[in-house]
């Protein structure tokens, strides 16, 4: 199955479609050919689109692959919608609104489920992204979940995190509330034809005075306090050196305007974390979660393997009569040597 | 977590701009637990081919209501093949008269379902050709 792997690497679409399952399917042959790519990977600029139901994020990935490939840039999109919690099925409809894509051998579109993830990512879609990466596009476009407020994976697999609002869907409340909005390295006000807008902007605009940037250069770069605080108009996504002063656009997708100043902002961002040193500080930030997360699923199955299920249920038993916490009994388990 | 759904493309091509079936399908096959990729209206033959490699699925359902099913399924299974994916079995559902039912078969269409067919027996259908595949 290396094969599958190598063929990706040769550019073979259908190879690339069958990985992608594999990957997907978290099989044998899934993990071996990730093995195999990880070397060629960390080439492409991962882009997240996120925001609620109905706000036009898979209108917008569709104008922003159009805008991307008029830059000759090769797109992979990763479209992640629900599956049900009742069956386990799902009906994946982005692609309706990526018809324009159609036809373009520089483009790869994917869909996939979310197959029980919470945070508006299946489990497997940074594996998918990193066999994209390692096929060569230049942009990857993933697009989350219909997502609320606390849907935020999304912000540590991306480089850049475009959060898409629409006007008329939430007062300034839902505005300052912690979570999605603060992941944004762009907002985009899509929709922007609709009426309502000018109030959706002016409740954004409050909420970053109110979080912003302060908060994110504390968070990033320990010592620089001293920020000084910048006019925010349109064009403040020229990267400042040290500082990225999240913007807001205005788009209306179903016919592609303000995609041009978008699609510029989003690579005035790549820029600037190159410039800042902030690229390889999140690339570093998610490999070591990607690191840690298989030394706990490696330790996991070990002790899963050596620990007899009788053991484990007798154990339970015992915690539930309230003999132990659960902390003491693993604790108990946990000091075989074997582990 | 090691998963192997069935998935499916449900797809319309040709000019109807009608798409009530194709969505009960899709749902019913949701409910089945088989994840459905759902293009839309108006797709052409290389479009839904297209489509059918990106996805990697096991599965397409074709739904044409304009009485095209004759020009359209056998362009469609030719480029699935050519894509290498040979592989992939194609249902139709639609408005298909019974004498081009058995056509539609020798071309290597899996199964034809007219107005009334029930959505367990699509179901069924494609649990029952999937397993002797794998």
């Amino acid at each position: 199955m290396t094969s599958l792997a190598h063929s990706v690497l040769t550019g073979n679409r259908l190879a690339l479609a069958r990985l992608l399952t594999q990957v997907e399917n978290d099989t044998p042959a899934g993990r071996e050919g990730l093995n195999v790519l990880f070397a060629h990977t960390g080439q492409a600029h991962l882009i997240g689109v996120t925001g609620a139901p109905g706000t036009g994020k898979s209108s917008l990935v569709n104008q922003l692959a159009i805008s991307f490939r008029k830059l000759e840039k090769r797109v992979a999109i990763v479209a992640v919608d629900p599956s049900s919690p009742f069956t386990g099925g799902a009906v994946l409809g982005d692609r309706v609104r990526m018809r324009d894509l159609s036809g373009d051998a520089g483009v790869f579109i994917r869909s996939m489920a979310s197959r029980g993830s919470l945070g508006g990512l299946a489990q497997a879609t940074a594996a998918m992204v990193q066999v994209f990466d390692a096929a060569g596009f230049d942009v990857i476009l993933i697009e989350t979940v219909g997502a609320g407020q606390s849907e935020v994976d999304i912000a540590r697999l991306a480089h850049t995190t475009l959060v898409v609002e629409a006007p008329g869907l939430g007062d300034d409340i839902q505005a300052i509330k912690a979570g999605i909005l603060e992941i944004a390295d762009i907002l985009v006000i899509n929709k922007a034809d609709h009426a309502g807008v000018e109030s959706t902007e002016r409740a954004l605009k409050s909420m970053l005075d109110l979080a912003h940037p302060v908060e994110k250069v504390f968070q990033h770069h320990g010592q620089s306090l001293a920020v000084v605080r910048e006019e925010r108009t349109h064009s403040a996504s020229e990267p400042a050196a040290n500082l990225w002063v999240t913007p807001i656009w205005r788009t209306v997708a179903t016919d592609g305007s303000g995609l041009a100043e978008l699609v510029g902002s989003v690579q005035a961002h790549a820029a600037f974390l190159r410039q800042s040193g902030e690229w390889s500080m999140r690339e570093r930030a998610r490999l070591a979660a990607e690191f840690d997360l298989f030394i706990q699923q490696t330790l996991v199955d070990r002790f899963r393997a050596r620990v007899p299920e009788e053991r484990i249920d007798q154990v339970l038993e015992s915690i539930q009569k309230r003999e132990f916490s659960p902390r003491e009994a693993a604790n108990v388990l946990l000091s075989r040597e074997d582990i | 977590m090691n998963e192997q759904k069935i998935r499916v493309l449900v797809a319309k091509p040709g000019l109807d701009g009608h798409d009530r079936g194709a969505k009960v399908v899709a749902r019913a096959l949701r409910d089945a637990g088989m994840e459905v990729i759902y293009t839309g209206l108006r797709q052409t033959p290389e479009m839904i081919a297209e489509a059918a490699l990106q996805e990697d699925v096991d599965v397409v359902g074709l739904s044409i209501l304009s009485g095209a099913h004759m020009a359209l399924a056998p362009r469609i299974l030719d480029l699935l093949k050519s894509n290498g994916q040979g592989d992939v079995k194609v249902f139709i559902g639609g408005i298909v008269p019974d004498e081009d039912v058995s056509r539609l078969k020798e071309f290597g269409i899996a199964g034809v379902y007219g107005p009334g067919a029930s959505t367990e027996q699509i179901v069924l259908d494609i649990r029952a050709i999937i397993a002797k595949r794998a």
